[in-house]
């Protein structure tokens, strides 16, 4: 039946307000910031019968909005196998293999029954603080199998007909170094999904679950039609864009991520054949984990498509089922978050080269996280564990955004006296990265230096990041931005990590420290291009040396900080000439 | 003495200034409406007082809400303004939280209002647990500052890193910097916020420097021109947390008026609320741009902890919980490439404004729809800029950017976008009462500005609300709350510190101090309180958390305990998510003291109609209204001529100079015995 425009508009908000309520109530009770300061969490209303996201919140993590629907359809699957799907069940699992993306994430499905029928399911997944393996926070640059990362719990009920199983949560406390919060976690998704099945009920109840069945379903058919909408504006043809991850942590060897992205009318075809083959550290993905963040992708580039599984329906996807962006188990995948950033960074190079308008140079493109843990002088077992920003990526309309987000989340960072507060170190510099950005007619957004302090006796230390040898690139014409630098120090000196971003094992002591130098994002447009004033506020503002701004940017400024006119003139000349 | 004694409360807005005026001898009010004067509000301020009160030398108080604090951080024209901060994080203000405009784009950009090179550093440090590492020198802080003031800066906000903790370095960097400094515009951040989170302290730390120049020399001039006329009174200004503060106090605290204007609206829609014998509402005032909502339950707005007025900027002080959306009259309708119809974000603001104002636009907004299915008297638009609106021009806009699309008539395809604002507005709603667990049947819609009146009975039906209340005067709601706003102060301090590890009565003593110390601010400004409210909070939250819930306290007489503060929290806890966590420790991050002087009460008897007229005999004509799908015959009425205990049954018009009120078939309206328009579903 066809649903009249207005019902189906007002719906759309309804059913996004439910599931941003869920993300929001996850949050404020969630324990660790990870969740409560980060948002790496989401939660949606997924279709009954084949997982199909339906609607997601606004304000989770945007990566798992493609992934989502890979969950349930798992827990679909595996009820399919077992006794069916019952009123009352709640399903938890973290297999990142089958609708997951890294052992962290523990995703909860409930299906939600109306008058003895399944309608549709709500789910909710979060990053947990520690699932166990080698290293505390579970990024462990060093893993080689997904049993060195953490705990891998296939879909099981942690609910059987309402019926709760505290026998499942003693199996997943006992696994993990932080069980507190593990627990908190837990109760905080599982007050999400209550809520979520209380708002759902209300609003079925004032509309009817025809009318809103009808409304999931054309929703999803204009979503598609969006879509294609939004193709059908591209030039058809194929466009091809490659960049690299440093190495995968155990061997040092760049990994390409290779894009051919067709227009074909209305049709996208993204293909990843030319990738590099799954490699032995945990810079693997899943194949749902590549659909999701090409998803993600997209969405940053057309704003307006809805979070609907609609938008891929025109998308068709080719990957390689021996490359790293289709591995299974047990392929280490920890480091998904570097591999899906590269991805994304490919898919914007390659929409520059076709609506450079719409487009962005990549942004600094890797998490860093790093892990500093110890015991207290009473014995007190502490982990910080923390992820740092860089810049973003300049565009047609302006320079990029300094120390901004990863654009896999929306995740801001803790406050340093937060971490002060609860962890025994001191930061001695928090501050902005010059000359980090991008040069470009617009210049990128710059990155960030932080360093560290020790103030306990000892402390183990691991980084897992990317962008040290293959900085983010610039679009049309524009330079690269700084790569990513990490450095720590011990007796006898300062060191860089033979694969430059990634090391497990660092040991310092009291008062060494450990300093991050985070890329900026990539340039826009020809950075000779870039006005002279602008180059000039540049320098006075310190994002840019004298030695950038002639080197980079054709402009030379004297040591009192006042143009040499006929050197910059002259300069820019020579360039344009060439 | 005899003869008349006034308190006038004044609101400025960006097109007019409200002014209401009490007679607290004889209980007489009167209002008055002037353009506001831009550039020096401060005129058109006195010349509305001018147009009803002769001898100034009569007014005893004025109460001020302003926007000058919340247009300089707008427009981005605070004073140039220095930082001297910690070595090492120059450039925390321009770092954030590491966050973007939006979530979807990666576009956008952002300025700090002080730049780079004018926020320099000092060696000295604190640590997290208020250990002095490093001392500061105070030479260096004078040096930096001499630099600062060379350079041009008016301004300047001292804040140093853990200064929560221990204030000891950055007080005596404040009192060096105050030692060289040529004026008073010294900012000190714990002075501010002696609350955990650096970016967050500095940003309200540094917006107050950045608009105590701004607010400070408007209020000295507000001051002369109202002396110069032979006031003698007080002057009190409106906070952003509802509560009103002395000159002295705003030109300390300037960014304590961030949302000064709409706290005013809010304050006086909970006192006329009281008055009706409502407990629970929820304000809606629609401007052109946007929607703004706010609760008030029990009698009490809800405040919230921080809000931002732009990107980045980001003030963290009590203050009303206003939720905004972006459907206002100018809110734009469209259908995108999907096919689905849009209303707003974009809006057509008040120039061009919308497609029957005249003035260029061609997209139909929400308005355009309102005047098309007749809600809107073309004649007699309201605000009085306009002599007619355009009613053929907006039917063409409708006809073609939504009804061919959509396969429409033109009614059905206005009707839709009315739908559909309705349902982002009672989305809104939902958001401030349904989410926080409030049921809103309990509650009533009051509308103000300009807009709203006209969707309140959608808003009934679609959101399940009881009734709505529509003021006598919903134009100068905003005048009306200065008059009858109490004074609050509030104070916070981080003490981040496990409930195990604490020694309660000491620290029930500490906030009994403070407590006292804050009322003696009150008791210093010259006013006559009814009574003094004290209210104690801690901001509590299980170890591990991060989020805090916050925790109402009463301090026993026998002095503060352990188990005390254990049953509040876990009371509160229940209540916010449901489950306690057996087993987990408890810590303390903030308390918040609040000391309320309430203000004498209001009679809003004296905005009852005086005589008035039946319902039939205040009708002025009738109007074809489109609603539900069909056209209805709609009788005017004029309704400030509506006697007390008039009823009119909808669908009705009513038309007064400041808005246009809408009874929706299938509802009734009653004057009640204020004047207030009480507005429920018939009773059939």
């Amino acid at each position: 039946m066809a649903v009249d425009a207005v019902t189906l508009a007002i719906m759309k908000g309804r059913l996004e307000q439910i599931a941003d309520e869920m993300d929001a109530t996850l949050f404020r009770s969630a324990f660790n910031p990870i969740i409560a300061e980060a948002h790496d969490a989401s939660h949606g209303i997924y279709d009954a019968v084949t997982g199909d996201t339906l609607v997601q919140g606004k304000s989770g993590l945007p990566v798992f909005v493609g992934v989502m629907a890979f969950a349930v359809k798992a827990v679909i699957d595996k009820a399919a196998e077992r006794d069916g799907v019952h009123e009352g069940d709640v399903w938890i699992f973290n297999d990142p293999y089958d609708g997951g993306t890294h052992l962290s994430d523990f995703r909860l499905v409930k299906p939600v029954f109306r008058e003895g029928k399944l309608f549709c399911y709500l789910a909710s997944v979060g990053h947990w603080h520690d699932v166990g393996g080698n290293v505390p926070g579970n990024y462990n640059p060093a893993a080689t199998e997904c049993f060195q990362e953490g705990m891998l719990i296939p879909p099981v009920k942690l609910f059987d007909r309402g019926q709760f199983r505290q026998d499942i949560v003693d199996i997943l406390s006992a696994n993990s170094r932080l069980p507190n919060s593990l627990y908190g976690d837990l109760n905080g998704q599982l007050n999400a999904l209550e809520l979520g099945e209380k708002r759902m009920a209300s609003l079925l109840d004032d509309y009817g679950d025809e009318v809103v069945a009808d409304c999931l379903a054309e929703l999803k058919r204009r979503a598609a039609q969006m879509m294609r909408a939004q193709i059908a504006e591209l030039p058809s043809g194929t466009v091809s864009a490659e960049d690299y991850l440093d190495n995968d942590g155990i061997v040092d060897a760049p990994l390409k991520i290779a894009l051919d992205l067709t227009i074909d009318g209305d049709r996208m075809v993204m293909d990843f054949s030319r990738s590099s083959p799954a490699c032995a550290g945990p810079v693997n993905i899943s194949r749902s984990t590549t659909v999701a963040a090409c998803y993600v992708a997209l969405k940053h580039i057309f704003g307006d498509v809805p979070a609907n599984a609609g938008v891929l329906e025109p998308v068709e996807f080719r990957i390689d089922e021996a490359s790293l962006l289709a591995v299974k188990a047990p392929k280490p995948v920890g480091g998904y978050t570097e591999t899906i950033l590269r991805l994304i960074d490919v898919v914007f190079q390659a929409i520059a080269q076709i609506a450079p308008e719409a487009a962005m140079a990549p942004a600094y493109g890797t998490i860093n996280a790093l892990s500093l843990a110890g015991h207290r002088g009473d014995g007190r077992r502490w982990v910080m564990f923390s992820f740092f920003g860089g810049g973003h990526g300049a565009y047609a309309a302006g320079d990029g955004l300094n120390h901004g987000n990863a654009p896999i989340s929306t995740a801001t960072i803790p406050p340093l006296e937060i971490l002060e507060a609860a962890y025994p170190v001191r930061f001695t510099e928090w501050a902005l990265r010059p000359d980090s950005g991008g040069p470009g007619e617009h210049r990128g957004g710059l990155g960030a230096v932080y360093e560290i302090a020790l103030l306990e006796e000892q402390a183990d230390v691991f980084l897992f990041g990317e962008r040290g040898k293959y900085p983010p690139p610039g679009i049309v014409g524009g330079a690269a931005a700084a790569p990513n630098r990490f450095h720590y120090e011990q007796r006898d000196g300062l060191h860089e990590p033979p694969m430059l971003s990634k090391m497990v094992g660092i040991e310092i002591e009291r008062e060494q420290r450990l300093r991050l130098e985070t890329p900026g994002g990539g340039g826009y447009g020809d950075p000779f291009a870039r006005s002279v004033e602008s180059v000039l506020r540049d320098c006075r503002l310190g994002y840019v040396s004298r030695q950038q701004a002639e080197a980079a940017f054709g402009v030379v400024i004297s040591e009192d900080g006042s143009l040499d006119e006929t050197a910059t003139a002259s300069l820019r000349r020579r360039e344009a000439a060439q | 003495m005899t003869g008349p004694a006034y308190v006038i409360g004044v609101d400025v807005g960006g097109t007019f200034t409200d002014v209401f005026i009490l007679d607290v001898a004889s209980g007489r009010v009167e209002t008055a409406k002037v353009p506001s004067t831009h550039g020096d509000q401060s005129r058109g301020f006195v010349e509305g007082i001018g147009r009803k009160v002769e001898d100034f030398g009569r007014i005893r108080t004025v109460v001020h809400g302003t926007t000058v604090g919340t247009n300089a951080l707008l427009e981005r024209k605070g004073a140039r303004t220095g930082i001297i901060t910690t070595e090492g994080f120059r450039d925390v203000l321009e770092m954030r939280r590491r966050d973007r405009p939006t979530t979807w784009g990666l576009k956008g950009n952002f300025a700090p209002v002080v730049a780079r090179t004018d926020r320099v550093e000092v060696a000295e440090r604190i640590l997290a647990d208020g250990s002095v590492l490093q001392p500061v020198a105070e030479q260096d802080v004078r040096d930096r500052a001499l630099a600062l003031a060379e350079s041009g800066c008016e301004a300047l906000c001292v804040f140093f890193i853990n200064g929560y903790a221990n204030n000891q370095n950055e007080m005596s960097a404040v009192e060096a910097v105050r030692s060289v400094w040529p004026n008073a515009y010294v900012t000190a951040a714990t002075e501010i916020l002696p609350e955990i989170r650096e970016f967050e302290r500095l940003s309200t730390a540094t917006l107050n420097a950045y608009l105590q120049p701004v607010v400070s020399s408007y209020l000295d001039r507000l001051e002369t021109g109202l002396q110069g006329k032979g006031f003698q009174g007080d002057i009190l200004i409106v906070q952003s947390n509802g509560g009103v503060m002395s000159v002295d106090t705003a030109k300390r605290y300037p960014v304590r008026t961030a949302l000064s204007g709409p706290a005013a609206g809010v304050i006086a829609a909970t006192a006329i609320a009281e008055a009706a014998g409502f407990d629970n509402i929820i304000t809606c005032d629609m401007g052109g741009t946007s929607f703004d909502v706010s609760l008030i339950a029990g009698g009490a707005a809800a405040l919230a902890a921080q809000t931002a007025i732009d990107f980045g900027m980001v003030v963290r002080t009590p203050m009303i919980e206003i939720t905004t959306i972006g459907a206002g009259g100018g809110s734009i309708a469209s259908v995108d490439k999907s096919g689905l119809l849009q209303v707003g974000p974009e809006s057509a603001g008040s120039d061009p404004g919308p497609v029957c104002y005249g003035l260029g636009s061609e997209r139909p907004t929400v308005t355009d729809a309102n005047l098309v299915l007749g809600r809107i008297n073309p004649d007699r638009p309201i605000g009085g800029k306009l002599d007619r609106l355009d009613v053929e021009a907006a039917r063409q806009a409708i006809e073609k950017d939504i009804a061919t699309l959509l396969n429409l008539t033109v009614e059905e395809a206005a009707e839709a976008v009315l739908r559909l604002a309705n349902a982002k507005m009672a989305g809104a709603i939902r958001l401030v009462s349904i989410e926080k667990g409030h049921d809103p049947a309990t509650f009533a819609a009051m509308p103000f500005g300009g807009g709203g009146a006209l969707h309140t009975g959608a808003l009934i039906k679609e959101v399940g609300l009881g009734s709505a209340l529509v003021p006598r005067f919903p134009g100068v709601t905003s005048a009306l709350g200065c008059v009858v706003a109490d004074m609050r102060h509030d104070r916070v301090q981080t003490v981040n510190r496990l409930l195990d590890q604490i020694d309660a009565p000491a620290l029930g003593r500490e906030m009994t101090a403070v407590a006292d110390q804050t009322e003696a601010l009150l008791s210093g400004a010259g006013v006559d309180f009814a009574g003094v409210d004290r209210v104690f909070e801690l901001d509590m939250l299980y170890l591990g958390q991060t989020h805090t819930v916050s925790v109402a306290i009463d301090i026993p007489a026998g002095g503060l305990t352990a188990d005390v503060i254990h049953a509040a929290f876990e009371e509160a806890y229940r209540e916010a998510y449901g489950r306690l966590l057996e087993g987990i420790a408890m810590r303390i991050m903030n308390y918040r003291i609040a000391v309320v002087g309430r203000r004498p009460k209001l009679d809003m008897a004296v905005f009852a109609p005086s005589g008035g007229k039946a319902a039939e005999a205040c009708r002025i004509g009738t109007r074809q209204v489109y609603a539900e799908g069909r056209y209805h015959e709609a009788g005017v009425f004029e309704r400030l001529d509506l006697a007390v205990g008039a009823v009119l049954t909808g669908p009705a018009l009513l038309e007064q100079p400041d808005t246009t009120i809408f009874v929706d078939p299938g509802l009734q309206a009653v004057v009640d015995t204020f004047g207030n328009l009480v507005i429920k579903a018939s009773e059939d």
